[in-house]
C-alpha cells in the first residue's frame, strides 16, 4: 500500500534557521540569549583556565604551586589521606579490593547488554558486604586488625553511604506495611518510630548516637562510634524510606489486593509478589531522593569526630604546609559526591525505563 | 486427554448422582442465616442458600442491593458478622488458614479485572499455581498455555494486561482464576466494563465453562445468560434474597411484585 511506506516529513533545519527559530524568535528572547552568551563567555573562560590551564599538577609541595590557577599538588599529594583516612599503607590493598569488587558489581550495571550484570548487582548487594564485613576491619582468617577509628576519607563514606542504604530500603519497606498493617500494635509502632526518627535532625540523632547512646548501655557493653553513626544514620533515613514507600503502598488500586486475596496468596506473597513490586517501582524518584540525600548526609559525621572524606579534606586544608588551598580542597570534595550521586541517578533512570511495562490500565 | 474443562466435564456429568455416599449432590456452599454489617449500615439480611455441586446459580437485582458484597463474603473479601457460611465444608470463621483453604478452591474474576500488570499473562496465570500449589514452573506454566487456549488467546501469552483489549483482559482473569483449578467460580458483573463487541467474546468462554460442570456463581445482568446457563436465578434487593427460582419461572412467572418491576426495567432495554 503506499500510504504504509510514506514517512513523516523530515524537519532539517539549518544551524542559522535553527538559531533564528530557537534562540532569536522574539526580541526578549534575543535580549535573554546575548545577556546568557555574555555570562558564559567571561565565566567559562576564566574558569577552565582556573581549573585546567594555569593549573598546577606537577610538583612535591605548595612551593610548586607557582601558576595562577588551582593547586591540584595539593590533591594529589594527599589523595592517600583523602581515599583511606588513616588505614595503614600496607594493609590499602584491602580497602582497593573492595573498591574494585563495588566497580565490578555496578559499573556494568551501566552497559544494558552486559551479560550477567543482573547476578553481578546481586552480588554486589549481598556478597560484597559480607566480604568488606570481614575485609576492611580484619580480626579474622589472619588479617591483621585496623581500628574503625583509623578508617576513614572517601571510603569511610562509602562505607557510611552503602550500609546505610542497603539498610534502610527494607527496614523502610516493613515500617511502610507496618503503618499499614490491621494490627494496631504493630501499626502504633510504626507510627511512633517513622513520628519520632522523622522529626529529629540528623545531628542530634548523631550526637545522641556518640554521647548520650554509651550512658544507657550496660557497662561493659561498648560498640564503636563509628556502628552507632551508622546505626542512627540507618534508622533515621529508614523512616523518611517508609514514607516514600508508603506512598507508593496507597497508589495501588484495592483490586490488586482484592486479586491477590482471591487466589489465595496470603499476606506476605501478596505483598512480595503482586503489591510491593508495583509499588516500589512507582516510586524509584522518592527512594533515589531519599539514597542520594543520605549519602550527602553522611558528611554529618563529622562533628562527631569521624573523618569522610569532607573531614579529611577540611582537616588538610587548614595545615600550615598547603596556604590557600581549601577553594581546591572543596571542589575536589563536591566532584567526589558528584561522581557517586549522579551515579545513582542515572542508574535509577536505566531501572525506571527497563520497568516500564507500558501499562494502560 | 490435554484439555482440562473437559476432564471436569465427564467427573461431574457422568457421576451427578454418586457425588455424595447419600444420593443426593452434596452442597458445596452453605449460607445460613448470614448478616453483615457495614458499619451501622445493614447491608446483608439473613442470607440462606445452598449450592450443590456443578450448579450455576446467577445473582441479579438493582444497584446497591448487596449483590457483590455477598459473592465477596464467599471467598470472605468481605467478612459477615452473624451467621455461618460453609465452602467445601470449611466454615468461614476468623481462622486465616481456613480462609486461605477456601480462597484456594475459589475462583473469583472481576468487573475491572484486576490482572498484575507488571506480570505478562502468562506470569499472571502461573503465579499462584507455583507459589500458592507448589506446583513445578514448567507445569504450571503448561497448564496456564492449556487454561488460555481454552479462552482463545493462547498467542497473548508474553503480553503485559496493558496491551490487551477489556475483553481479552477479563479472559486472561478468568484462565487466570481457572488455573488453580478451583472447585466454584464466583464471577462479579464479569462484562459490565466491557464494551459491547467484547461482551459476546466473555461470555461465550463463561458459558463454555458452565457447560464443563463447573460450580458458578455470576452476578450479571446479562438475562440472555441467565435463561442459557443458570439452573437458579436468584434476586436481591435491600439485601435480602426476594425471590430464587429456575430461570424458566423467574422469567415468565415471577412471583414477588419487587422481582417483576425490576425485569419490567431491565427488559424494557
Ligand atoms: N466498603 C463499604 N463501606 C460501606 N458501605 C458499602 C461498602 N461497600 C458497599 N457498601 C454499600 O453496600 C451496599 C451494597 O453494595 P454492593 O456493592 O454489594 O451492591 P451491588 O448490589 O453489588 O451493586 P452494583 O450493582 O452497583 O454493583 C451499597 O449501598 C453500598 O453503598
Ligand atoms: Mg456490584
Amino acid at each position: 500500500m503506499a500510504e504504509s511506506t510514506m514517512k513523516p516529513p523530515k524537519k532539517a533545519l539549518s544551524p542559522v534557521k535553527w538559531m533564528r527559530e530557537h534562540l532569536f524568535s522574539t526580541w526578549y528572547n534575543a535580549l535573554l540569549t546575548l545577556a546568557v552568551g555574555y555570562l558564559l563567555v567571561t565565566s567559562v573562560g576564566p574558569l577552565l583556565n582556573w581549573l585546567l590551564f594555569e593549573a598546577n599538577f606537577q610538583g612535591q609541595d605548595a612551593s610548586d604551586c607557582t601558576g595562577a590557577g588551582a593547586c591540584w599538588l595539593f590533591i594529589s599529594q594527599r589523595l592517600n589521606f583523602f581515599i583511606y583516612g588513616f588505614y595503614p599503607d600496607e594493609l590499602q590493598w584491602r580497602v582497593d579490593a573492595m573498591f574494585l569488587l563495588l566497580a565490578i558489581a555496578f559499573v556494568p550495571q551501566f552497559i544494558e547488554r552486559f551479560p550477567g550484570r543482573k547476578w553481578l548487582g546481586i552480588f554486589g548487594m549481598t556478597g560484597l558486604p559480607i566480604i568488606g564485613y570481614f575485609l576492611i576491619p580484619g580480626g579474622t582468617f589472619g588479617l591483621e586488625v585496623v581500628e574503625s577509628t583509623k578508617w576513614g576519607g572517601l571510603m569511610l563514606t562509602l562505607i557510611l553511604a552503602y550500609i546505610g542504604i542497603l539498610a534502610s530500603l527494607p527496614i523502610g519497606i516493613l515500617l511502610a506495611l507496618g503503618r499499614r498493617s490491621e494490627m494496631p500494635i504493630i501499626r502504633g509502632l510504626s507510627v511512633v518510630f517513622i513520628e519520632v526518627w522523622r522529626a529529629v535532625p540528623l545531628i542530634t540523632v548523631l550526637f545522641m548516637a556518640s554521647v548520650m547512646l554509651p550512658l544507657f548501655l550496660p557497662e561493659g557493653v561498648n560498640f564503636e562510634k563509628l556502628a552507632r553513626a551508622l546505626i542512627g544514620i540507618t534508622l533515621w533515613q529508614s523512616a523518611y524510606m517508609a514514607e516514600v514507600i508508603r506512598g507508593g503502598l496507597q497508589a495501588i488500586p484495592r483490586g490488586q489486593y482484592e486479586a491477590a486475596d482471591a487466589l489465595g496468596l496470603g499476606y506476605w506473597r501478596k505483598m512480595g509478589l503482586v503489591i510491593l513490586p508495583q509499588a516500589l517501582k512507582m516510586v524509584i524518584p522518592g527512594i533515589v531522593n531519599t539514597f542520594i540525600s543520605l549519602f550527602k548526609d553522611t558528611t554529618l559525621v563529622l562533628i562527631i569526630g569521624l573523618f569522610d572524606v569532607l573531614g579529611t579534606v577540611q582537616s588538610t586544608v587548614t595545615d600550615p604546609a598547603w596556604q590557600n588551598v581549601a577553594i581546591e580542597g572543596y571542589v575536589f570534595v563536591a566532584f567526589c559526591f558528584w561522581v557517586f550521586c549522579f551515579g545513582i541517578s542515572r542508574y535509577s533512570q536505566n531501572l525506571e525505563r527497563k520497568l516500564d511495562t507500558g501499562h494502560k490500565t | 486427554m490435554g484439555n482440562p474443562m473437559t476432564e471436569q466435564t465427564q467427573t461431574s456429568n457422568a457421576t451427578p448422582s454418586e457425588q455424595d455416599n447419600t444420593g443426593k449432590k452434596s452442597d458445596i456452599i452453605r449460607v445460613e442465616g448470614m448478616h453483615k454489617w457495614y458499619g451501622d449500615f445493614h447491608v446483608l439480611k439473613d442470607l440462606n442458600l445452598t449450592v450443590a455441586q456443578g450448579e450455576r446459580i446467577v445473582i441479579c437485582g438493582p444497584s446497591g442491593s448487596g449483590k457483590s458484597t455477598f459473592i465477596r463474603c464467599i471467598n470472605r473479601l468481605e467478612e459477615h458478622q452473624q451467621g455461618k457460611i460453609i465452602v467445601d465444608d470449611v466454615e468461614l470463621t476468623d481462622d486465616v488458614r481456613q480462609i486461605d483453604t477456601v480462597r484456594r478452591e475459589v475462583g473469583m474474576v472481576f468487573q475491572h479485572f484486576n490482572l498484575f500488570p507488571h506480570l505478562t499473562v502468562l506470569e499472571n496465570c502461573c503465579l499462584s499455581p507455583i507459589w500458592v500449589r507448589k506446583i513445578p514452573r514448567k507445569e504450571a506454566e503448561a497448564t496456564a498455555m492449556e487454561y488460555l487456549e481454552r479462552v482463545k488467546i493462547p498467542d497473548q501469552a508474553l503480553k503485559y494486561p496493558g496491551q490487551l483489549s477489556g475483553g481479552q483482559q477479563q479472559r486472561v482473569a478468568i484462565a487466570r482464576a481457572l488455573c488453580m483449578k478451583p472447585k466454584i467460580m464466583l464471577f462479579d458483573e464479569p462484562t459490565s466494563a466491557l464494551d459491547p463487541e467484547m461482551i459476546k467474546e466473555v461470555l461465550d468462554v463463561m458459558i463454555e465453562l458452565a457447560g464443563s460442570g463447573m460450580t458458578m456463581l455470576c452476578v450479571t445482568h446479562e438475562m440472555g445468560f441467565a435463561k442459557t446457563v443458570a439452573d437458579r436465578v436468584i434476586f436481591m434487593d435491600g439485601g435480602e434474597i426476594v425471590e430464587e427460582a429456575p430461570p424458566h419461572e423467574f422469567f415468565t412467572n415471577p412471583r414477588e411484585a419487587r422481582t417483576q418491576k425490576f425485569l419490567q426495567q431491565i427488559l424494557a432495554h
